[in-house]
């Protein structure tokens, strides 16, 4: 009956697909699994206290939000639009490179940003659309695919870039849970695999953004 | 120098701490929040874990997560109102000192991975350090009082809410599954299917369960815990694979995952509605190309960066 213990993993996985409340679905997670394994009640508090108590420091992110708060608050957004409305004369696609070119950047200072509200909807978006229409009027489904394409740029450059800062949540979680499993690894090491990782996606965007570029000007 | 580690470490804990004290008093102030004393409440016990944590029985520690637990099932943990930042101030200081304000961030990142690279402090006490030094610099260089810094770190706290202590529970998650051996039954269970010792198999292996299973959970932090120790460790690392490599490249596998489900809906389902698309799945239909070449990039160069 071994395999009961797998149970936990079961919770988890159907508590997010459903998406349940995720702490409560993660302290469930935990206890099923520690019961069904034969632990006991209490000493089920003692490894959650335990282990939570011993991985405080993938919470160490916390520390860098009040210099993010200032700067935020004193404009660092409205200094970036100004910095991207410098771009005139583009393609859509060449647009989308610059964005993706900025947003791994601010992943590398680990400026977070809630891009798709930030900055797609109200910025990058309508300057493609723009740049779009610039060889003739576009049809239904190259006006959507614009907008995708535009939300996409930001998902690429957030999401392969920002194990290149050493303080963000997802790195100090791969390296607290590798030391939890037995393995301990550096935070910096984990930034340095990252970088190839985050180069390739952004070539494989510019031969992308490339050929979207192509085919939206032989429609015309 | 291990003590004096340590002696930071619990000190920017404390710091922490202090910093969930100010959500707590602020969330309880917050009249609208319908939520408020159940939210305050929740910052408070976190505010005790990470301070004093340290000093109090590991079983209460549990106890007190559990709490933290049900507050959140019962939907007593809100956000509530935050105020909004005044455009004034930003366009003036943006007028005064220009992209300058980037300074404190770009010191921030530079500054903790230097640490990290060349003192013996370590990656964790870098960030710190680093986080201080910023902060310093940033209030220097946008005139801030220690006031608007208060304003600042709980409006931020708060914001980030519940979502920012979830990569530590999943931590916790971890150290619960090894310590009932879930690992070892995972690998046990798949090894029945697939076989043990295989280096390109594993790999193949453990990058695409990280996408599936991202992909099913819509979240690569959760699936990380559990896939990692069921097949990254017994497939790839006991065979020989180096552990940075394959936990780093493993993460991001998992992010392929994310960019091609709709249950990640603050990156793939949000901008559909923000946009007003037609098509709800347009945006994973563009990232697809991407994701599935980025899983073949991962598989690649695990396979020759690990072994």
């Amino acid at each position: 009956m071994e395999y009961l213990s797998l149970l936990g993993i079961l919770v988890i996985v159907i508590g997010f697909a459903l998406g349940l409340d995720t702490v409560a679905v993660v302290v469930i997670a935990a206890l099923v699994t520690a019961l069904v394994s034969g632990i006991d009640f209490v000493s089920f508090l003692k490894i959650l206290g335990k282990g939570f108590i011993d991985n405080r420091m993938v919470s160490l992110f916390f520390l860098t939000l009040p210099t993010i708060g200032i700067s935020e608050r004193h404009g660092l957004k409205t200094a970036a639009v100004n910095l991207i409305q410098k771009m005139k004369n583009l393609t859509p696609g060449r647009i989308f490179d610059i964005y993706t070119a900025i947003r791994e950047l601010a992943c590398l200072f680990g400026i977070s940003v809630q891009g798709q509200v930030q900055f797609i909807a109200p910025l990058i978006n309508p300057m493609a659309q723009a740049a779009g229409k610039v060889n003739g009027e576009m049809t239904e489904l190259e006006v959507d695919q614009i907008k995708a394409r535009a939300a996409a740029s930001d998902n690429f450059g957030n999401f392969f870039a920002q194990n290149l800062f050493v303080a963000s949540s997802s790195v100090l979680l791969i390296s607290s849970t590798m030391k939890s499993l037995g393995y301990p690894i550096s935070t910096s090491a984990v930034v340095l695999i990252t970088i190839p990782i985050a180069v390739i996606c952004y070539i494989l965007c510019l031969l992308y953004n490339h050929a979207f570029d192509k085919k939206i000007k032989k429609g015309k | 120098m291990n003590i004096l580690i340590n002696n930071l470490l619990l000190a920017f804990y404390i710091l922490i701490g202090l910093f969930f004290l100010a959500a707590t008093v602020e969330s309880w102030r917050d009249k609208t929040n319908p939520a408020r004393w159940g939210t305050g409440l929740f910052w408070l016990l976190l505010a005790i874990l990470f301070a004093a944590g340290q000093w109090i029985p590991n079983e209460i520690n549990g106890g007190i997560l559990l709490i933290i637990a049900l507050l959140s099932l019962l939907k007593q943990v809100r956000v509530g109102k935050i105020k909004e930042l005044d455009e004034k101030i930003a366009n003036q200081t943006v007028k005064r000192i220009g992209n300058w304000i980037f300074l404190p961030s770009i010191l921030l990142a530079i500054l903790a991975l230097v640490i990290a690279q060349f003192t013996k402090l370590g990656g964790q006490v870098g960030i710190g350090i680093a986080a201080i030094i910023s902060l310093i610099v940033a209030m220097v260089l946008t005139k801030s009082s220690p006031k608007t810094v208060y304003e600042d770190t709980q409006r931020m706290v708060r914001s980030v809410g519940s979502a920012g202590v979830l990569p530590q529970l999943l931590a916790t998650l971890g150290v619960v599954f090894t310590a009932s051996g879930v690992g070892k039954i995972t690998a046990k269970a798949i090894s029945g299917l697939f076989p043990v010792g295989n280096h390109l198999l594993g790999v193949c292996l453990y990058c695409i369960a990280m996408a599936v299973f991202t992909a099913i959970m819509g979240n690569a932090f959760a699936a990380f815990a559990v896939i990692t120790a069921g097949i990254g460790i017994p497939f790839v690392v006991a065979q020989g694979g180096s552990p940075v490599v394959v936990a780093s490249l493993g993460m991001t596998a998992g992010y392929c995952g994310t960019l091609m489900t709709p249950m990640a809906a603050n990156f793939n389902t949000l901008p559909v509605a923000l946009m007003e698309m037609q098509d709800p799945l347009g945006v994973i239909k563009q990232q697809f190309p991407i994701a599935i070449s980025m899983l073949v990039v991962h598989i690649v160069l695990m396979y020759f960066l690990a072994f």
